[in-house]
């Protein structure tokens, strides 16, 4: 009963997905470019809470990854005028060797430390992007990256970059599931609640927090070179610490430990600014305060993970389970 | 040349010591970076602006007043962000201070705007020069009350009986109430002192730099708590070291290597340091800390 309600429920949402683009799109490109800024968050958050919420580690530089796919897929666009679908896998790639290269130094640290040690490295990467000014043209930014174009049809309004961010979208959720309920999600839980105890039955801590690291940054990666063919110039200014925060909300208020709320904090945080827009100057004081608010009185989140049914080899825990 | 770099990297290296004591002592009890000390500077550099401007104070009494006001201001964050947190997860209180600072950036754009304010005093304009070393009024007062305000903190913390409580406390705050003391107590004063100093640092930067604005609690928090780290950090002579020797860095490689990457010297060294010795220089190892 419950799984017949629950796949009805899934027709659903996928049937209203697939038209909204007829029900808005026709009348209004703002809200289009709104529902497709909710897809790419939802992707980095989706990304972060691999990092946060399963692995338990504390990361604050997720902008920079998020950077690093975006100025990675630019650059192989504009100069070596690479095709977007060769380009995308490539700066998802080459951004996940960059989430596998901070963490191999870091991941040795825990907690705030860990925290302000991935902020300074999101700092960097923000100085590199712009003072590299040969490469980066600094804080001009790069203009003029190309759109994706598919069997000679080259993507020119909202629609198509909305299907084509609903696919993205769809395959890191279910790619990222898959993850976090196999047998490395499982090893990340334990090392989440408790470290030594991971260590003690044979988990190798480091090995799954490198994993943790290298899964967020791939999919940054994805999300930045979407961006980057999407909005078609980008520059320092959308990667600046601020931003790694406003994902971290998003994981954070959606709860952490739940792909479903990641994707809820991302509708929530790209939503509301746009509804409050007459007093937008009260933005980030209402963030500040939401996220204060949530610490205190609800710490898991909107949306909080639930409690696993399945053991290790797949089956249904004795007791059910929540 | 040389010696003119030291002077302003001495004088900028107090002022992130003064920051740093913030860091350090809410970490040495609380055992959390309280990430929105930055912040809580910027609060108190705005709180001088304030005095001096609408209400024409003299500067002194700026000083006392801001630090007044943000030393309350410190100990209501920590009464309402971060008490009710303290025996939950420790990445809950982290990101409801990260939740804190993003409240008091905006507050300040929305009183103040988000554009630069110049510092309305006269004061410490005037420059002496000996030698081909010109050192202005102000640095002279930073150098001077950054370190009157150290010492009288390493007395009062040694010397004192509320001082030995809070030191019993940061060692441990269970043995510390075990014994009669009010923990709570101590950890709104060491909230409060952070706060003041950071305050006193703010509006002597204002002056130095004539210059506010709201988010300039973001870099100078991330050095001092670098400056903290280089130190060992709850460590308040290591915080005072720490803070120098950045100051110092910071200065040299500016003029020497590259004024751009300027900052990214100092995150390259809070980062070395954290992986390679994250009890600082002074500091005593422990495994746990980190």
């Amino acid at each position: 009963m419950i799984k017949l309600k629950r796949k009805l429920a899934f027709i659903i949402i996928a049937a209203l997905l697939l038209i909204l683009p007829v029900a808005i799109g026709q009348w209004n490109d703002f809200w289009m470019h709104v529902i497709i800024m909710i897809g790419v968050f939802s992707i980095l958050s989706m990304g972060l809470n691999v990092i946060i919420g399963y692995a338990g580690q504390f990361a604050l530089g997720h902008a920079a990854f998020y950077g690093i796919g975006a100025y990675t897929a630019a650059l192989l666009m504009i100069h070596l005028e690479l095709s977007f679908w060769l380009v995308l896998p490539l700066s998802a790639i080459i951004t996940a060797v960059f989430g596998f290269l901070l963490a191999l130094p870091v991941i040795r640290l825990r907690g705030d430390y860990l925290g302000i040690v991935t902020l300074g490295f999101g700092e960097i990467i923000r100085l590199i992007f712009v003072n590299w000014v040969d490469v980066t043209r600094g804080p001009m930014g790069l203009p003029g990256i190309s759109a994706p174009t598919i069997f000679g049809y080259t993507f020119s309004g909202k629609i198509e970059y909305y299907y084509l961010i609903l696919i993205l979208v769809v395959i890191t959720y279910i790619v990222i599931h898959k993850i976090v309920h196999s047998g490395i999600g499982l090893n990340m839980l334990t090392i989440r609640e408790d470290e030594r105890l991971a260590e003690a039955i044979g988990i190798r801590p480091n090995k799954y927090k490198i994993v943790a690291f290298t899964i967020g940054a791939f999919f940054a990666g994805i999300a930045g070179a979407f961006w980057a063919t999407y909005i078609s110039y980008i520059s320092p200014d959308t990667f600046r610490y601020l931003d790694s925060v406003n994902i971290l909300a998003m994981v954070i208020l959606g709860g952490s430990g739940n792909l479903a709320g990641s994707i809820l904090g991302a509708t929530i945080l790209v939503v509301t600014p746009e509804l409050l827009r007459y007093v937008s100057e009260y933005r980030m004081l209402l963030l500040g305060l939401a996220i204060v608010l949530m610490m205190i009185f609800k710490p898991k989140g909107f949306w909080g993970e639930k409690h696993r049914k399945l053991n290790f080899y797949g089956k249904p825990r004795k007791g059910g389970g929540n | 040349m040389l010696l003119q770099q030291i002077t302003n990297g001495l004088t900028i290296g107090m002022i992130y010591a003064l920051i740093a004591l913030g860091y350090t002592m809410v970490y040495g009890i609380l055992k959390i970076v309280n990430f929105a000390h930055g912040d809580i500077y910027m609060i108190g550099s705005f709180m001088g602006l304030f005095f001096l401007k609408e209400m024409q104070f003299p500067l002194y009494a700026a000083f006392i007043f801001s630090a007044i006001v943000t030393a309350i201001l410190g100990i209501m964050i920590e009464r309402f962000a971060y008490r009710p947190l303290r025996n939950v997860d420790r990445i809950v209180p982290l990101i409801s201070a990260l939740g804190v600072s993003t409240l008091l950036i905006s507050v300040a754009q929305l009183i103040w705007g988000s554009s630069m304010h110049p510092f309305p005093t006269t004061f410490g304009s005037k420059v002496y020069s000996a030698g081909d070393v010109t050192i202005s009024e102000i640095q002279i007062l930073i150098l001077i009350l950054s370190c009157v305000l150290m010492i009288a903190l390493q007395l009062f913390v040694k010397k004192t009986k509320i001082g030995t409580a809070m030191r019993a406390t940061s060692m441990n705050l269970t043995n510390a109430a075990l014994l009669g003391i009010n923990t709570n107590r101590m950890i709104s004063l060491a909230f409060a002192i952070g706060s003041a100093l950071a305050a006193v640092a703010g509006i002597m930067v204002g002056i130095y730099y004539n210059a506010v604005y709201p988010t300039m609690g973001y870099m100078a928090g991330i050095n001092a708590f670098t400056a903290a780290v280089l130190g060992g950090i709850g460590h308040i002579p290591g915080a005072m070291l720490g803070g120098v020797l950045l100051g110092l860095v910071e200065a040299l490689s500016g003029a020497y290597i590259s004024s751009q990457y300027k900052s990214v010297i100092s995150f390259a060294i809070l980062i070395i340091m954290l992986l390679i010795r994250p009890s600082g220089l002074l500091g005593k190892k422990d495994i746990n800390k980190v």
